[in-house]
This record gives C-alpha cells, sequence and structure tokens, in this order.
C-alpha cells in the first residue's frame, strides 16, 4: 500500500511521501460517478430523440395512425393530462386531510404507525393497483350512471355510460389512489415541520386547533403543498401499467367525456401496449410520443423541485 | 392535547364525549339504512354517506351548544378524519382483493413450474418470473449501488458546493421523476443503437432501464445518510494523519452502513415492482432462462401482467396465477420494506451520549 | 521527541476572508504553550493551521511559514497527511469513532492507515497510549466496548490516548474541557502537565484560570472588531501576561473587561 510509512518517529524526517493511488483513484471514481449520471440523463434524451428521428422524418401517413405525429399524440398528451388532473383533485384535498390527521389529529402513538403506514402503501407496485383497478371497475358502474344521470348536463359527466366502469374517471381515481401516499408523505414532513412556537403562541392567544392550522400550519406548508402536488403530478403523468390494464382507450380523441366508451388513451400505456408488436416507423413513433412525455414530466418535476429549492432557502427548514 | 382542554375554558357549553359518540353511531346507522334502501350498500358508500350525515349533524349541534368557531373546529375534524377514512378503504381494498385472489394458487407448483410449454390441463407456475426477477433486480443492483455511492460519496465529500455538485444535486431530482416507460424506450435505444439489433430482447436491457430508475434513489438516499456523518469524525481521522479515502472507506462508511443499507434496500423493493421498462425490454419468456444476455425473459410484475393480458386457452388459471403473482410481489417488497426499517433500528450505531 | 515551532509571518484565509493576520511565533518544545482571547479572534483558526487541519474546509488557505523541523510545513511537494501524522490533534467535543471499541479507538490512527501491526505490538501500544492518558486503570477491562460507551471526561483522554497512539512530536488541542464537568477537566489537565515531558504543547482555551495554571507560555489574540482579520497581541511568559502584560489590550482581557 502505498501509505504505509513507519510511524516511528526517527524514520519520518520527511513529510514528503506524496503519491497516495487510493486517493487518486477514490477521487477519481467519485467523480465519474457524478459524471456518469449526468451523461445518463443526456444519453436518456439522445437516445429518444434517436429512436424518435424515424417517425420525425417520415411522412406524416407513415407514422402510427397515417395522419401525422400531431394527429396521433396529441390525443394522447390530451388524455394523460386529462386523467393526471382529475387526480389530481382528488388526491390533493384527501392528501391534505389524511396528512393533517397524522400530524396534527391522531393520538401520538398512532401517528407514527399511521406515517409508517403510509410510507409502506407508497412502495406499493403499480401492477398492483392495475389488477385492483381492472377487479373493481364494474362495481363502479352503478355510481358512474348515477353521475351521468343526475349531473349528466356537465360535459364531462354526458355521453353513454360504459358497462366495464373502465373510462377517464376510474383511471383518474385509480392514479389519485396511486399519488396519495407520495403526496401524503410529502405534506405530512412540511406540516410537522411548522415551528412548535407558532403553534403554541397560536393556541396561546385562544385559538381553536382548526384556527391555530389555519393560521400557522397552512401557510407554513403551502409551498410543500404544492411541491407535493407537482410530485404526484410527475408520477401520475407516467403511471403505465394501471392505465394499462384498466383504461380501455378507443383512441376517442380529444373527448372530455369522463365516463363513456369514447375516451382517449394515455401516452404511458399506448407505448406499453403497442410496443412490443411495433416496428419501423410505427415503433419510432412511439419514441416521440414517448419524448413528449419525458418533456411534459420534466418541466413538472423542475418546477417542483425549484418550488422545494426556494422554499428551502427561505424557512431554512429543509 | 392542549386544545381541548383550552375549549374547556372558553366554550359556553360543550359537547362531551359521549353525545358526540352517539352522533356518530346514529349517522353511521342511517347511512347504513339509508344506502341499503337505495341498494348501494357498500364500505365506500358507507363511509362518504355516514360522514355527510356525521359532519352535519355535528356541526348544527356543535354551533348550537358550542357556538360558531368550535362548530367549524369540530366539523374541519370531522372532514380530516374523513378524509382519513376514505383513503384507507381502497388501500384496504387493495390488499384485501390481493391477498383473498392470490392465496389460490399460492402453491408448491407455483414456486417450482415454469409456464414452457403450459396448455390446457396443465397449471405451470412462475419458477422462471422468480428468477427473472431475481437476475434483473440483481443485476440493477450490481449497477446503480456503485454509481449511485459513489456519486453520494461525490457530493458530500468531493463536491464542495461547486457547480458540478449543484448541478448533479438538481439533475438526480428530476431524473427521480422520470417515468418508467422512459426508461425502458432509453434501455432499447441504447442497446440498439450499440448492438444494431432492432429486436434485441433480454435480461440486461431491463436491467439497465430499471438502473436508470434505481440510481436517483440510491444516490439521494446515500447523500442524506452521509451528511448525518459528523463532520467531527472526519476530523479526527484526518488528524491522525489518515488520507481522504481511508478516512471515507473506514470511517465515514462503517459509520453511515446501516443508513446506506436502509436506502438500497428501499430502492431494490421499488425497482422490483416494476413493470413497465421490462414488459417492452425483455418480451415476456415462458421458460426459465439463467442467461441476463440472451433471449427473452420474465419477471414477477411481467409475469402477472402477462398472464392477465395473454391468458391463452386456460383464462381462469391464467388469472389465478397473476393474482399469486402479484401477491408474491406484494409480500416481497413488503418485506424488504420491513428488513430495511429493521437494519435502521438494530444496526445503527450508537453515537449518542 | 518533541520538536520547535516556528511561524513566520503566517496569513490565514477562508476564501478571500483574511481570517487571522501576520503571526509571527517560536513555540518551544517540551511545553505548553496556550492560546487565549476572545470568540472569533482566530485562535483556532491559527491551531488548526499548524496541523494543515485549517485546509479540510473548503475555500480555507494559508500564506507564510510554519517550520517544524526545519522543514515549512506548506512547503512545496508537503503531505498534510504525513504532517497531521506528526502534529496531533485533539478536539473540543471528546469526538470517539462509534463504529470502534476503546482497544480499537486507540489503534484507529495504525489501522486506519492500513498499517500491519502484530498482536502483542498492538496490545502494548494500546496500553502504553491509555497509560499515557491517565485512563488505562479505568477501562483495562472493558477494552472491548464501545467508546462511546465512556464518560465524556474518559472520551476526551481516549482521544488524547488516540492522538498520542500514531507517536507524534506536536499535540494540538482546541478547547479540550469546554465540553467536560470540572472533574474531568481536572484529569485532563493533569494528565496534560504530563504530556509536556515528551511532547510539544498548544491549547486553545477560553479559560482563563486553566491557562494560568496549566501552561508555561501564553499568546493573546485579539481582533479589532467585526470583519477585521485576528492578530496575536502578545506572546510571552504565563507569568508575565498574567502580571504585567505589555499590551492594554491584553490587561483589559485578563482582567475582565471585555470577552
Amino acid at each position: 500500500m502505498s501509505t504505509t510509512t513507519a510511524v516511528d518517529p526517527t524514520k519520518t524526517s520527511s513529510l514528503r511521501s506524496g503519491r497516495r493511488f487510493g486517493d487518486a483513484i477514490f477521487s477519481a471514481l467519485s467523480h465519474s460517478a457524478g459524471i456518469v449520471i449526468l451523461l445518463v440523463l443526456i444519453g436518456v434524451t439522445f437516445f429518444l430523440f434517436w429512436g424518435a428521428k424515424d417517425a420525425l422524418v417520415a411522412d406524416g401517413s407513415e407514422v402510427r395512425g397515417g395522419a401525422g405525429l400531431i394527429a396521433y399524440i396529441g390525443p394522447l398528451i390530451f388524455g394523460t393530462l386529462l386523467s393526471s388532473i382529475i387526480a389530481l383533485l382528488i388526491a390533493v384535498p384527501l392528501s391534505i386531510g389524511i396528512a393533517l390527521f397524522i400530524s396534527h389529529y391522531a393520538p401520538r402513538r398512532l401517528a407514527s404507525g399511521l406515517g409508517y403506514v403510509v410510507d409502506l402503501l407508497a412502495a406499493v407496485p403499480s401492477i398492483i393497483f392495475g389488477l385492483w383497478g381492472m377487479q373493481i371497475a364494474g362495481s363502479a358502474v352503478p355510481s358512474f350512471e348515477f353521475l351521468n344521470e343526475y349531473l349528466g348536463f356537465i360535459p364531462l359527466f354526458s355521453g353513454t355510460v360504459t358497462t366495464t366502469g373502465r373510462t377517464m374517471l376510474m383511471i383518474g381515481i385509480v392514479l389519485a389512489i396511486m399519488i396519495l401516499p407520495i403526496m401524503t408523505a410529502v405534506n405530512r414532513e412540511v406540516f410537522l415541520q411548522t415551528p412548535r412556537l407558532h403553534e403554541e403562541a397560536s393556541l396561546a392567544l385562544g385559538a381553536t386547533r382548526w384556527e391555530m392550522i389555519r393560521q400557522t400550519v397552512i401557510p407554513f406548508g403551502k409551498s410543500g403543498v404544492v411541491s407535493g402536488a407537482m410530485l404526484g403530478l410527475g408520477r401520475a403523468l407516467g403511471e403505465t401499467m394501471a392505465v394499462a390494464i384498466i383504461l380501455s382507450a378507443s383512441g376517442g380523441g380529444y373527448s372530455w367525456e369522463l365516463l363513456s366508451a369514447n375516451t382517449p388513451g394515455t401516452i404511458a400505456g399506448d407505448i406499453a401496449l403497442n410496443f412490443p408488436e411495433s416496428f419501423g416507423v410505427e415503433r419510432s413513433t412511439l419514441f416521440v410520443s414517448g419524448l413528449a412525455l419525458f418533456v411534459v414530466t420534466f418541466l413538472v418535476n423542475m418546477f417542483a423541485r425549484w418550488i422545494i429549492s426556494r422554499r428551502s432557502e427561505f424557512s431554512g427548514a429543509n | 392535547m392542549t386544545a381541548t382542554t383550552h375549549d374547556d375554558v372558553q366554550a359556553v357549553g360543550r359537547l362531551e364525549k359521549p353525545v358526540r359518540w352517539a352522533i356518530l353511531a346514529g349517522s353511521a346507522i342511517a347511512a347504513i339504512a339509508l344506502l341499503a334502501a337505495l341498494g348501494a350498500l357498500n364500505p365506500l358508500s358507507v363511509v362518504i354517506v355516514g360522514s355527510l350525515i356525521y359532519c352535519t349533524v355535528l356541526y348544527v349541534a356543535a354551533r348550537a351548544v358550542e357556538g360558531a368557531r368550535h362548530a367549524t373546529d369540530r366539523l374541519v375534524t370531522g372532514v380530516v378524519t374523513t378524509a382519513f377514512l376514505l383513503a384507507m378503504v381502497p388501500l384496504i381494498s387493495v390488499i384485501w382483493t390481493i391477498v383473498s385472489k392470490g392465496l389460490d394458487r399460492l402453491d408448491v407448483e407455483f414456486f417450482t413450474f415454469s409456464m414452457r410449454g403450459v396448455g390446457s390441463g396443465d397449471i405451470g407456475g412462475a419458477y422462471h418470473a422468480i428468477i427473472g426477477t431475481i437476475l434483473t433486480t440483481g443485476i440493477a443492483t450490481l449497477i446503480s449501488v456503485p454509481i449511485g455511492l459513489f456519486a453520494a460519496i461525490y457530493l458530500v465529500e468531493y463536491g464542495n458546493k461547486g457547480v458540478l455538485a449543484r448541478g448533479l444535486t438538481f439533475f438526480v431530482d428530476v431524473m427521480t421523476g422520470i417515468p418508467s416507460i422512459v426508461a425502458g424506450l432509453f434501455a432499447i435505444g441504447f442497446f440498439t443503437m450499440m448492438l444494431g439489433d432492432v429486436a434485441y430482447q433480454a435480461g440486461i436491457v431491463g436491467a439497465v432501464a430499471l438502473s436508470v430508475l434505481m440510481i436517483p434513489t440510491v444516490v439521494r438516499s446515500s447523500e442524506e445518510m452521509l451528511r448525518l456523518v459528523p463532520n467531527e469524525l472526519r476530523e479526527a481521522s484526518y488528524a491522525l494523519g489518515v488520507s481522504k479515502w481511508l478516512t471515507i472507506a473506514k470511517v465515514v462508511l462503517p459509520t453511515a452502513i446501516a443508513g446506506l443499507a436502509t436506502g438500497i434496500t428501499l430502492a431494490i423493493a421499488r425497482v422490483m415492482g416494476e413493470t413497465a421498462p421490462l414488459l417492452i425490454t425483455m418480451g415476456a419468456s415462458r421458460a426459465v432462462n439463467f442467461n441476463p444476455f440472451e433471449g427473452s425473459m420474465s419477471a414477477l410484475p411481467l409475469f402477472a401482467y402477462s398472464s392477465y393480458a395473454n391468458p391463452g386457452t386456460n383464462k381462469e388459471d391464467s388469472l389465478a396465477a397473476a393474482w399469486t403473482a402479484a401477491l408474491v410481489l406484494m409480500a416481497l417488497v413488503m418485506i424488504l420494506n420491513i428488513v430495511a426499517r429493521l437494519i435502521s433500528k438494530f444496526f445503527a450505531p450508537k453515537t449518542g451520549r | 521527541m518533541s520538536k520547535r515551532i516556528d511561524v513566520k509571518n503566517l496569513d490565514i484565509y477562508y476564501s478571500d476572508f483574511l481570517a487571522v493576520k501576520d503571526v509571527s511565533v517560536t513555540i518551544e518544545p517540551r511545553s505548553v504553550t496556550a492560546l487565549i482571547g476572545p470568540s472569533g479572534c482566530g485562535k483556532s483558526t491559527f491551531l488548526r493551521s499548524l496541523n494543515r487541519m485549517h485546509e479540510v474546509i473548503p475555500g480555507a488557505r494559508v500564506e507564510g511559514e510554519v517550520i517544524i523541523d526545519g522543514e515549512n510545513l506548506y512547503g512545496k511537494g508537503i503531505d498534510p497527511v504525513m504532517v497531521r501524522r506528526k502534529v496531533g490533534m485533539v478536539f473540543q467535543k471528546p469526538n470517539p469513532f462509534p463504529t470502534m471499541s476503546i482497544k480499537e479507538n486507540v489503534l484507529a490512527g495504525v489501522k486506519l492507515n492500513n498499517k500491519r501491526i502484530g498482536r502483542t505490538d498492538a496490545d502494548e501500544l494500546v496500553e502504553t497510549s491509555l497509560r499515557g492518558a491517565n485512563l488505562w486503570n479505568e477501562v483495562k477491562d472493558r477494552l472491548d466496548k464501545p467508546g462511546s460507551s465512556l464518560s465524556g471526561g474518559q472520551q476526551q483522554r481516549l482521544c488524547i490516548a488516540r492522538t498520542i497512539a500514531v507517536k507524534p512530536e506536536v499535540v494540538l488541542m482546541d478547547e479540550p474541557c469546554s465540553a467536560l464537568d470540572p472533574i474531568s477537566t481536572l484529569a485532563v489537565e493533569d494528565l496534560i502537565a504530563e504530556l509536556k515531558e515528551n511532547y510539544t504543547i498548544v491549547i486553545v482555551t477560553h479559560n482563563m484560570q486553566q491557562a494560568a495554571r496549566c501552561s508555561d507560555r501564553t499568546g493573546f489574540f485579539n481582533i479589532e472588531g467585526t470583519g477585521k482579520p485576528g492578530q496575536l497581541v502578545e506572546f510571552n511568559d504565563t507569568q508575565t501576561i498574567f502580571n504585567t502584560p505589555s499590551e492594554k489590550a491584553t490587561e483589559d482581557y485578563i482582567s475582565g473587561r471585555f470577552g
């Protein structure tokens, strides 16, 4: 070993020993690991483009669907956004409620256990939610019919209700359930970071528990909730298997009907379902839509991280 | 709680606990009766309708007895608790469905037979998929852990908050959000370009895709753990004339080892359940394949999906196998999570005084 | 075994900020030199520059010379790691390695450097080092227990044992007693008095009685104001510094008028 120099002071007359290969190697390894990660990220972008190039230059009639890239990918982007936004609308209030319940309402002894359960649920593989959603979709039909009958005047709930229940609304609900744990975890974390002194000051001024939460916890946690929602949105956008299994997409174009069989697919689900049997320009088209998905999630995640970094600069909490 | 004692002081009157319980019980009964009459009795609807009734009655009662502010407080408590219960219903339903349906085929054949040549009459099993899961997650771990760990070491020990370090932190964060299907597309693009073979399907392609998903998780958790190692220990080591790399290798890493192991275990659990990138990269083989570099391969989540999506002639058996695969997968993920917890609980060095 | 330290025109920086300005001093071998002064005056920074621990902090650097045994520590081709083997350091907070036993902590300097050491040699080194740190009798029956199981004062003496096990020529101590109770402090002070038989000792302390009790020579550091660099105002025999200081600032500080 290069570092083996005797400790005996009579021999270490010199302070020069210099060559330490261990240090050089270790430093080089760490640096290159960092660079490899950056290269992978560049590589993801590069290979998506590389895979997409055939379809990008091909004639509109050659790509999947035969009507050009925009006609093929547009509805998919629409479907992706629609399902994710439904999921977000359901999950945001619920996750705030659950997080508040765990952080401020549940008995302390129960709270840490519940937090653990939420973490555990975040680990449930998406294929499991997919199989479950497929299983229960049928039993949701009566509720869908109910919505259609009484709220059918709202365009979202109009149209003919499917008998399978495998609709846009269903997928939105399942996605909401899937992103609940991660969003709850983020929210709980920021709610728990509320300075204890603020809370006690509020209570000491005679506030009820809800008033205390409204005055201290909510303002403090607001940006955390936004970034948690963005992380959840990122997940919902990229979720594949649950959509592939549950949603029976009909290539329905830009349809707002959440309950009918006339429904667009999502990018991720579409790739998963069609990739194995596609070749040439058709396969390349799927790379284009993958690229579109990558860009959208990238932006959403960047936004989320930006909010988090801004928040940590302000509050000093991290 | 502080809030409760405080109510005693200020409130004019007070809804005592027995009264609140009575309202709760009444609401539950009313909800069940109402839903039974409508013919829509199920756990979810009981929770929704029951808590609607409970919140309304409680609010009105509290407003009459305790005043508006406390009524709002009670209402929010009700709403928050309802949100929690509401979320629990589907989550319990997921677990119940998987367990009840998956137990049917949880037999010896499931773990010892592959699906090779299985036609009607034969049952087959998921042996090949279990082998596939072990191989692909194993390779992904072998790729991700060194890269992720060294990148974390870079961030904590060498980066000094420089441009590369800050950029890396940011991009690792962004990378955690890459959709799994996109990771799969990347792996396919990479291997197609390297090998020039459009139809190359093998375990290694899936493993590379999983690595893309696993690396950022490993970096984040390892970085956090390395930062928890007190600086005093590094300084103590430097002051003894120990070089930087030996300080990292022999002081920092051993001190953080429990946390690192926990993080890596959780990362493995996370990628183990990934389906989408494997679906488009590995081609769901029905036979046992020990060679990750040649030929298609299966994995547990993939097996669950293909048994559901391409059931072949014997639909019922195939679906049953899908549920069992899902159950085994979930059990594995849960076990890994619990193991991770136990590691961090029992093997953490005792730093405290 | 101990060596003289000659510091010549030493400027110490954190990035662009000049923390300590133009220190020139000679520290005699086999003596205890105490550095006193108000908080933030740069005495710890100066101490850390004597074994190149200062540069562990990103952006930190030094101009000037520190000469030990005829060699400038900041000269070209000098390896800071080798410097630290010759100039050991004990920190404010006791910091035994939590993953190691008492014995392993004492042997840390040897083991961490991947050096081979025979079993009997190791046992001997552990015993002499722990005896040297006045800790042997208290821990000889539980050498395999974790280092963190000891009391604060024992931990600090363990850290001293760990430092002298590397056989340095100089031992730097950065407020070694500030985290300890009075009884442990006394034990460490007794130890310092014994250690100076063999080592050159430099100790930073906030406690003036401690400086008066255990040092032979004392240096007083001061700053003129926030943002200004710290300076070595006066350096002399401890007796002189405490009885007839030549600078007004020193007298004010010692008599408790500020700091």
